[in-house]
């Protein structure tokens, strides 16, 4: 374990040191608040604690980019959402902004332009992606020698924002092995859980979409499931206490991967 | 001469209904709100050549896309004959082009009976996918009735087409070899030289009298123009007028990246008065009913409205979607389905009024989209990634959405609790936004 310290600074603290970090880290309301996905922020800070990366987060000024709302078409919730949201990181004259979830990715990048928010959004696994390319970090992966990984598109990371390879490039230093679903990339099935879906039951039907979804995981006998989002973990880990193989198969974010790698 | 009289009758009739049923549809795809599709012009031109030209997107299903082609080439390139068509039947002669192009003029036509011999293979292969095989997404329950006999309908004509041409060719091979043809004799070869007629034709009506050649190869060439002229008239009421409106379909395609949903001018508005009192907001056209979402198909952009008469419902985007699946009543297809159906039904209403929309009382939401169609929409894409001709299904599903929240106040309960939450905390769940930070110490 390195003994690398762990550092959260937020704007508002930055602001009154007079500096203005490079990154905003977009936490969001499932790593903020739901305790597996806590999991995946902290692994992300540790990533970009040992890159040195300069950033900062909201904390207590941050409020949900309002994406369920919008997906439900709650316009107005959304646009409250983000004008209140769009206010503050203006005020911090924010440019570039990090997320750990490919929904705030979106929403922030897509869809608060047209309200007066204009940044270069990157998601996590785009910020790891850069960060190996110019060489600023490197992948241990000895550890995953003989493992069998297989990653699960989230939709609004993949077809919603053609974002395939990031993901996949930075698994590729683990020295596992990679194995892809028939259904990946542009034909990825969803989790289940998008399009404010997450937040209540399912209509009625014949199968949940999480059980569908893991069933062609596992079909693969993967050691680990890995996913870009905190929704497609929650519903992936789900599919997998409904098969009972929470014993012999992971679902991890590519960040914690990285994170275990490097033994951050 | 009366041949001719009733030719020129005949096609100008053709030509004049099918206008006729164009500016209708035109008219209904137009009862939509405006949308800017006009940008980036040489982008959508890119989009258009390579989605609706080059078949793109068909390509990542490698069987029906092969079938598809054989149907398609055929389509586009057979029609070069017409031209010949036209001026053999306006003027009364016969195979008028042969003796200015010659050889060439064998080769097209040979090349034309190779495209149809491929077509009735894709012919085939599709009425046993449908009728035969069933291919899951092309035997649905929603395809019973109408759908189903239009798609097959279709693909009997096509067959019915294929065999006039055939008719006109051999018989004309037939005659031509005992110097009866109407054609004019080059050189002298026994045969006009086409490639499956001149083996076909002796095959088929070797042992005819001269008369009844005739006749057989008259029946071939009329039967010919009749069933062009027909499938023409019948395409702006069937699910195939996708083999003209996937052009302008997919050049106005949406060019944003598709997690990107649009921005209600209206709400902004809003919303900006109630944050900031000093704002003001741009006159409305008091004209316009002031409407959140959409609850008929009027509240929905031509665009949308364009999608629903392109869509040739083959089903790809249902048989991708995770929420039809897993058998939930929505499927994208039929969303596709029933827009149209309302459109069609609404343009009806208006020819009935002298253009006129009298209120039915019925309207796309409710009567013909279930609310729990719409909420089981995961937003995930799938259906308008697969859509061979870019029809985007999930903005319409989406904007339903925004009338059933917004207008009408009737999201699910759970959804009440995620909004309220949202609004008091800033976040779906219960959790104090003071609380935000405590993961750092955790």
């Amino acid at each position: 374990m390195t003994n690398q310290p762990f550092i959260v600074p937020t704007m508002a603290e930055c602001m009154a040191k007079g500096e203005s970090p490079e990154y905003l880290f977009w936490v969001g309301c499932a790593g903020s608040f739901d305790d597996r996905a806590k999991k995946i922020t902290k692994a992300i800070v540790k990533i970009l604690n040992y890159a040195k990366v300069n950033f900062a987060v909201l904390g207590t000024e941050e409020s949900c980019t309002g994406d369920p709302a919008k997906r439900a078409g709650n316009e107005f919730l959304f646009q409250m959402q983000a004008m209140g949201n769009i206010a503050v990181m203006n005020g911090y004259e924010i440019k570039k902004i990090v997320t750990g979830c490919p929904h705030c990715y979106n929403t922030l990048k897509n869809e608060y332009p047209a309200l007066g928010g204009n940044y270069e959004v990157v998601h996590h696994t785009q910020l790891i992606q850069g960060l190996l390319d110019k060489g600023i970090i490197k992948i241990e992966g000895g550890s995953f020698k003989g493992k069998k990984i297989t990653f699960h598109d989230p939709c609004y990371l993949g077809r919603a924002n053609d974002v395939y390879e990031a993901p996949r490039e930075i698994l590729v230093n683990l020295d596992a092995e990679m194995e892809e679903m028939a259904r990946s990339r542009e034909k990825g099935l969803c989790c289940g859980a998008g399009g404010a879906q997450m937040f209540k039951e399912a209509e009625k039907g014949t199968k949940e979409i999480y059980a569908e979804r893991t069933e062609e995981a596992l079909a693969l006998n993967p050691d680990i499931i890995a996913v870009g989002c905190p929704f497609c973990n929650t519903m992936i880990t789900d599919g997998i206490k409904h098969f009972n193989k929470e014993n012999s198969v992971k679902v991890l974010d590519v960040a914690e991967l990285i994170a275990q790698a490097n033994k951050l | 001469m009366i041949a001719n009289i009733i030719f020129i009758l005949f096609i100008t009739a053709g030509t004049v209904w099918f206008a006729i049923n164009v500016r209708k549809v035109r008219r209904n795809i137009l009862l939509g709100k405006d949308v800017n599709r006009k940008d980036n012009s040489p982008e959508r031109w890119k989009i258009m050549t390579l989605v609706a030209l080059g078949q793109k997107k068909m390509f990542s299903r490698p069987l029906p896309a092969l079938l598809h082609l054989f149907l398609y080439a055929a389509f586009v390139i057979t029609q070069i004959e017409l031209i010949e068509i036209f001026a053999d039947g306006t003027i009364g002669s016969h195979r008028i082009l042969r003796p200015s192009l010659g050889s060439f003029y064998t080769f097209m036509i040979s090349f034309i009976e190779i495209l149809s011999v491929l077509a009735f293979i894709g012919t085939i292969g599709f009425l046993s996918r449908r009728n035969l095989v069933k291919v899951p997404r092309l035997a649905s329950r929603e395809l019973n009735g109408w759908p189903k006999m239009d798609a097959n309908s279709i693909l009997f004509a096509e067959i019915t087409l294929i065999c006039f041409i055939f008719m006109m060719n051999g018989a004309d091979e037939v005659l031509y070899s005992n110097g009866w043809s109407h054609a004019e004799k080059l050189g002298d070869s026994l045969s006009l030289g086409f490639l499956f007629s001149s083996k076909l034709g002796p095959l088929l009506f070797g042992g005819l009298s001269e008369p009844t050649l005739h006749i057989v190869e008259r029946i071939g060439w009329w039967g010919h123009i009749v069933m062009v002229f027909g499938f023409l008239n019948y395409l702006p009421y069937s699910k195939h007028f996708h083999l003209l409106l996937a052009f302008p379909n997919t050049f106005f395609s949406n060019l944003n990246p598709k997690g990107q949903f649009t921005n209600l001018e209206s709400v902004t508005n809003e919303v900006k008065i109630m944050m900031d009192p000093s704002f003001v907001p741009p006159v409305a056209d008091p004209n316009v009913p002031m409407r959140f979402g959409a609850k008929d198909v009027a509240d929905l952009t031509w665009k949308q409205l364009l999608d629903a008469y392109t869509c040739t419902e083959c089903g790809r985007c249902t048989s991708s979607c995770p929420a039809n699946i897993t058998g939930k009543l929505l499927s994208p297809r039929k969303i596709m389905m029933s827009t149209r159906d309302r459109l069609v039904e609404v343009g009806n209403i208006m020819d009935a009024n002298s253009g006129e929309f009298k209120d039915d009382g019925k309207a796309l939401l409710g009567d013909y989209i279930t609310p729990e169609e719409l909420w089981a929409c995961t937003s995930c894409n799938a259906c308008v990634q697969e859509c061979p001709v870019n029809i985007d299904p999930l903005s319409i599903i989406i904007e339903m959405r925004r009338f059933i929240v917004m207008e009408q106040s009737a999201a699910p309960t759970e959804l009440n609790m995620v909004f309220t939450n949202m609004e008091n905390n800033g976040a779906p769940w219960q959790f104090s936004q003071a609380d935000r930070l405590n993961w750092k110490n955790e």
